[in-house]
């Protein structure tokens, strides 16, 4: 009799997990070591990266396909400049604040969509960032249909050096980035993650076994938009001027992160990091070439959709099913034979 | 009497809504596909027509007869090379490949004509109109959705009263019964798009006489057909000329009360019917 045990990690996601931490400690000290142009473009990449890790875990995890996640990064943006331009509220905590209502804005929203099923529902969420931005361009104190600029004061408010104001903005971005990586991977190794798998695999065996599954998906959804809310306040937070259209952008805010989503590997955590990364190092050597880059992302999006529909990561992994993450459980002690 | 304008021109525009959406209805009908590339497909179409009838010195109205063929032979030819692939259980693939085609449609476009926006000229029949008492009627306005009654009636009776619209139902009920009984599933999904594109030609050359258009004017195309898809209740198709209809006149009383809320009202009654109607006004089939 041989001692079985369950364990998540593998030597694999052990030392995966020693590298990442390694590589994060290395990121933290960029801003002593990265010059202004890679700072700012590292800060866009984590920004990203917690948007696709996003989009991941509302469609990859709890199958709520949406293309209408701008609307979070719009009202994000929107809800920290009016937190710190009307409220007068500090910078730093006009995020969270933001974050609050836009989650908040969320459940009504959730209550009423999700009445629509599978691809409809895909667009009843492209419709709710629609009114979001018609209904923002008709609000004249934050300039209407032409946008606004954050103003300077407030800008200062979060330092008084340039330099240290773009350290912060980054360290808020990775920040944001570990959070959000943090809080879906904490969420689907809980109780209701598992719930949450069990859904994804099979419907209708999850809810005779008694989960509820209206419930889990709206908890996922309102955390999504809530995340995707403090993402948006950051964003703006950068770009330090807003208007509807820039704001509740379906090409930068959705588009980009699916094709992130859908090369680096859906349904997994390690799919969307893989992603932004490749979708960088596209960018940064294709951008001289304007539109043909989306096209050629469009290109590539569809063609790992109908060949490799696991995406990068997927075939990376292969069939063993590597995981750099310790999430799933895995039966110790077992050989290859008489198991 | 202004509301009682507002309200004929709205109605009259919801038949163009209603050609936007038949197109979207129809291919959900039959293969529970949403192409979220509709609308791009809709502008692509116009911009073919822009083409065909400058190069040819046609009247668009007659570009017709050029624009309509080649949109529904380009739908056969992307359901059996890229659709035909992504169909079965799981509906992330072909909602993501359509998706993708959209931006790719949107940025060829871009590439192809510019950003500025363009516009059919059809001559005078733009501007024609004719009086009824008090209120005056835009004769292509009229012309549309009379085109849109006709469409939607020549669709109900294809579907229930020819052996395509039969295969159609079959492949809509149980598309593995449907091959056995010796239906090429590929081909019927094939001649259901090229039949949805074909409409949607239609749709795309009146879009494009009626308002100027440019490569990004798809995405609320598609969320207009759709509202008027829901509206109107799922595998309806007179709901969902019904539903255009509805959508049409919120946007024109909207309008009426300030400019600024004609997109807006819209998608408020929408949401309106949503809240209180959740399977649309005149339902038919589950989604």
């Amino acid at each position: 009799m041989r001692d079985l045990s369950v364990s998540r990690s593998t030597p694999a996601s052990t030392l995966a997990m020693a590298a990442l931490g390694a590589a994060l400690l290395v990121m933290f000290a960029a801003p002593w070591w990265a010059g202004r142009a890679e700072l700012r473009l590292f800060g866009e990449i984590f920004l990203y990266m917690s948007l696709a890790t996003l989009w991941n875990f509302l469609a990859g995890y709890a199958g709520l396909v949406s293309v209408g996640q701008q609307a979070y990064v719009g009202l994000g943006g929107y809800m920290f400049f009016a937190a710190t331009m009307f409220w007068g509220l500090n910078p730093l905590l006009a995020l969270p604040v933001a974050a609050l209502i836009g989650a908040a804005i969320s459940a009504p929203v959730a209550a009423l969509i999700f009445r629509l099923r599978g691809a409809y529902f895909a667009i009843g969420t492209w419709v709710v960032a629609e009114v979001f931005l018609l209904t923002f361009a008709q609000v004249t104190s934050l300039g209407g249909g032409s946008g606004t600029s954050l103003p300077v004061g407030v800008v200062k408010g979060l330092s008084e050096s340039r330099d240290g104001r773009e350290a912060l903005i980054y360290w808020l971005a990775l920040g944001i980035a570990v959070l959000v990586v943090g809080a879906v991977f904490a969420f689907l190794r809980s109780r209701r993650g598992v719930a949450l798998t069990a859904i994804r695999d099979n419907e209708l065996a999850a809810k005779s076994l008694g989960i509820d599954i209206w419930w889990t998906k709206f908890t996922v959804y309102v955390v999504t938009a809530g995340l995707t809310t403090l993402v948006g306040g950051l964003i703006f937070l950068q770009k330090l001027r807003i208007s509807p259209d820039a704001a509740f952008s379906v090409n930068d805010w959705t588009a980009v992160v699916i094709f992130i989503v859908v090369i680096g590997g859906i349904g997994t955590l390690e799919g969307p990091i893989l992603g932004t990364l490749v979708y960088f190092a596209l960018r940064e050597t294709l951008a001289d070439y304007g539109t043909i880059y989306l096209i050629a992302l469009g290109v590539v999006a569809i063609a790992v959709m109908l060949f490799a529909p696991k995406g990068l990561w997927g075939l990376i992994r292969g069939h063993r099913g590597t995981e750099l993450f310790p999430l799933s459980r895995r039966v110790r002690g077992l050989t290859e034979k008489g198991q | 009497m202004d509301w009682i304008n507002a309200i004929i021109q709205g109605a009259l525009l919801g038949g163009l809504y209603a050609l936007f959406a038949a197109g979207l209805s129809l291919i959900f009908g039959v293969m529970r596909l949403v192409n979220i590339a509709h609308g791009d497909l809709i502008v692509l179409s116009a911009y073919v027509a822009l083409t065909t009838s400058v190069g040819l010195g046609l009247n668009p109205l007659l570009a017709l007869v050029i624009v309509v063929p080649v949109m529904a032979a380009f739908g056969y030819a992307l359901q059996r090379l890229i659709l035909n692939r992504t169909m079965g259980d799981d509906l992330l693939p072909p909602l993501l490949v359509t998706f993708g085609l959209s931006v790719i449609i949107q940025n060829a476009l871009l590439m192809g004509y510019s950003a500025d926006p363009q516009k059919l000229q059809a001559g005078p029949i733009e501007t024609a109109s004719v009086s009824l008492g008090p209120i005056t009627l835009g004769v292509m306005p009229v012309l549309v959705f009379a085109v849109a009654v006709a469409v939607i009636a020549g669709l109900q009776w294809m579907f229930y009263r020819t052996a395509l619209g039969r295969a159609f139902r079959a492949t809509s009920d149980r598309q593995d019964i449907a091959q056995l009984m010796g239906l090429n599933r590929a081909h019927v999904f094939g001649l259901a798009m090229a039949l949805s594109l074909a409409v949607t030609a239609l749709a795309g050359v009146f879009l494009g006489i009626r308002t100027s258009f440019d490569p990004a004017a798809g995405a609320s195309r598609l969320i207009f057909g759709f509202e008027a898809v829901i509206i109107g209740g799922l595998g309806n198709l007179w709901g969902t000329l019904g539903g255009g209809v509805i959508l049409g006149i919120a946007q024109t009383l909207g309008a009426k009360i300030n400019p600024g809320y004609q997109i807006l009202a819209g998608h408020l009654v929408f949401l309106l019917i949503l809240a209180i109607r959740p399977r649309g006004l005149f339902p038919r089939m589950d989604g």
